[in-house]
């Protein structure tokens, strides 16, 4: 295991560091002057040359990118232009609201897709399953940024049930978590679903019934046990699909979080902050992404040991 | 007992979510290739008395904060999406299929090379690469074209490589090669008709998919640009208004349920209608079906 751990660790190393050099050249590849672009039009020619030596834009490119590799490791990612404070400190307090958001919302795709993935395994090609196809289907092509104002419109605007947007309690999470896990629960149902029908045709399943299991208890019992495996490493992938849906969740419900920083400096031009921002995103999915791997081949053997 | 059954009936709601789908596809394609017969006003026009509008007999679905009419800019907010949706399948389509072939056929260091490069877009978060492009680059059609290539040709170079592998060691394509037909030949007369099929499921679900990150870069406002219609942007405009007028923000998202429910309903029943194992290989809804960003 440990061997195998090593490797996918070895693995993840140089993708993350593409990440920070894709991030890193995202700046140069501004058309134009990006210090002009970020400071307007009518900027003074003294006012462009301070912040394109405090960006460190004036020096040549080689150790402008040194320069920010070394800020990386020490976790340094420069100031935001708009707000004047280091990035990483914004980056941090926004952090904690996006993670919640994502685990709020995972849990609502879970709550609907595996009652509803079951259920259609279990009548499988009758009108439940016929029903719950339809749902992951419908769901999957469901703009959550539609839905998100749909979901205000009815339960914060006409019964008055949720707050529009912020965060404040538990309240203001459900639509937002609805919102975002909506078109998870479509492709986890599907998931769940064809992994069950996988286990009703193995043996053990037939056994456990020809022992006089009732249907129901082997069922849940053995088949969605063992069907869920599969489906969690999808959930881990999913995650990360997570982080960046939020970042249209998040505009959409002012939820203070990671997406919502990211879309705010786009608007104000806050280069530093954009980069900070997709870094941090990027790299959280590059390490949910790695985490689920390792998880999954703790819970398969087969995989570490086909990998050895 | 039901369990293992695969009977007639499986074939039923395929048909009907073919149907279904082709209905849906082809009435967007109409509308986008006859939208400006179709659209009743110009999408444009300004009515500032008519604000807010709700839908009526003359205005079928209302008019929006400016006065337009909200069902012109719809019709012609189609092209927009179809348009995009089409370039980018087209594009990425034929960029990542050809790379996918080259990789597959050749195997060696020009694989490893695709094939590793694939890996760093599939371990960069797709929509998020997407913003950030559109966002250096400036908010424009095109740039949203060329960020959803940007990140959309990966799964057609993975498709296709995957399926060249398989038939390049059939015995035709052997026999071919024995017999001193050059590669490029050997590719468009054996390898590109065998994986034509599931190309064609992977365009589908990609068009929906990429519908979808337009309409998603256009409501965060970094999409296509006023005052050209495009659905993502009239359902953040009407955002600002579900209280006074929630029509606004109701109907283009509607069209983009419709449509992309269309072609992710036309992209399973095809894997369901190319392989009777599909669905329980793939989960119907498989990975590959578009989601929403």
């Amino acid at each position: 295991m440990a061997r195998y751990a090593l490797r996918r660790i070895a693995q993840a190393i140089p993708i993350a560091f593409l990440v920070a050099t894709l991030v890193f050249s995202l700046i140069h590849l501004i058309p134009g002057d990006p210090v002009e672009i970020m400071l307007g039009e009518g900027a003074q020619a003294a006012d462009l040359e301070a912040l394109r030596a405090r960006l460190g834009l004036d020096k040549p490119l080689g150790e402008q990118y040194f320069s920010f590799l070394r800020g990386l490791v020490r976790g340094d990612l420069g100031n935001s232009i708009h707000y004047q404070r280091p990035v990483t400190e914004l980056l941090l307090e926004s952090y904690p609201a996006t993670l919640e958001l994502a685990l709020a919302s995972m849990l609502v795709a879970l709550l609907l897709a595996v009652p509803l993935g079951l259920v259609a395994a279990a009548n499988r090609d009758g009108i439940l399953d016929h029903g719950s196809r339809l749902f992951a289907l419908t769901g999957v092509s469901m703009p959550n940024f539609w839905l998100g104002p749909m979901l205000i419109l009815a339960f914060s605007i006409h019964w008055n049930l949720f707050p529009v947007s912020g965060r404040e309690g538990w309240s203001s999470l459900v639509l937002p978590a609805i919102t975002l896990g909506t078109a998870l629960s479509g492709l986890l149902t599907r998931m769940v679903r064809s992994s069950v029908v996988e286990e009703l045709e193995k043996p053990y399943f037939r056994s456990a019934r020809a022992k006089g299991l009732a249907r129901n208890q082997a069922l849940i019992r053995h088949a969605l046990k063992n069907a869920l495996i599969p489906v969690l490493t999808v959930v881990g992938l999913q995650f990360g699909a997570l982080l960046t849906g939020a970042i249209i969740t998040e505009t959409i419900f002012s939820w203070p979080g990671l997406g919502r920083l990211l879309i705010q400096a786009i608007r104000l031009r806050d280069y530093p902050l954009v980069q900070g921002g997709i870094l941090v995103i990027a790299v959280t999915y590059v390490l949910v992404n790695l985490a689920t791997d390792l998880f999954y081949a703790v819970l398969d053997p087969r995989i570490r040991f086909r990998a050895d | 007992m039901r369990l293992g059954s695969t009977g007639g009936k499986s074939h039923l709601p395929s048909g009907f979510v073919l149907w279904a789908g082709g209905v849906l596809v082809v009435t967007m394609v109409i509308t986008a290739l006859f939208a400006p017969w179709l659209a009743p006003f110009d999408p444009n026009e300004q009515i500032l008395e008519q604000r807010l509008e709700p839908p009526s007999r003359d205005h079928w679905l209302g008019m929006d904060e400016l006065g337009r009419d909200v069902l012109s800019r719809l019709i012609v907010g189609a092209r927009v999406s179809v348009g995009v949706g089409f370039s980018v399948v087209l594009l990425a389509g034929i960029f990542g299929a050809a790379l996918g072939a080259v990789a597959g056929f050749f195997r060696g260091r020009i694989d490893t090379w695709i094939m590793r490069a694939s890996d760093v877009f599939l371990a960069f978060p797709g929509i998020l690469l997407a913003i950030a492009l559109v966002a250096v680059l400036g908010p424009a059609i095109e740039h949203v074209v060329l960020a959803l290539v940007v990140i959309g040709w990966v799964g057609y170079a993975r498709l296709v490589r995957g399926q060249v592998l398989q038939i390049r060691e059939e015995e035709f394509v052997l026999a071919s090669r024995a017999a001193g037909t050059p590669a490029s030949r050997i590719l468009r007369d054996h390898v590109l008709p065998n994986v034509l099929p599931t190309l064609t499921v992977q365009a589908s679900l990609g068009m929906a998919g990429a519908i979808l990150a337009e309409a998603g870069l256009s409501f965060l406002g970094l999409g296509i640009q006023p005052p050209t219609p495009s659905w993502g942007a009239m359902i953040n405009a009407g955002r600002g208004h579900l209280l006074d007028a929630p029509h606004l923000a109701l109907f283009p998202g509607l069209a983009i349920l419709l449509t992309v429910m269309g072609l992710n309903f036309l992209g399973d029943a095809l894997v369901d209608a190319m392989n009777p194992r599909a669905r329980k290989n793939l989960a119907g809804v498989s990975p590959e079906v578009a989601k929403t960003p």
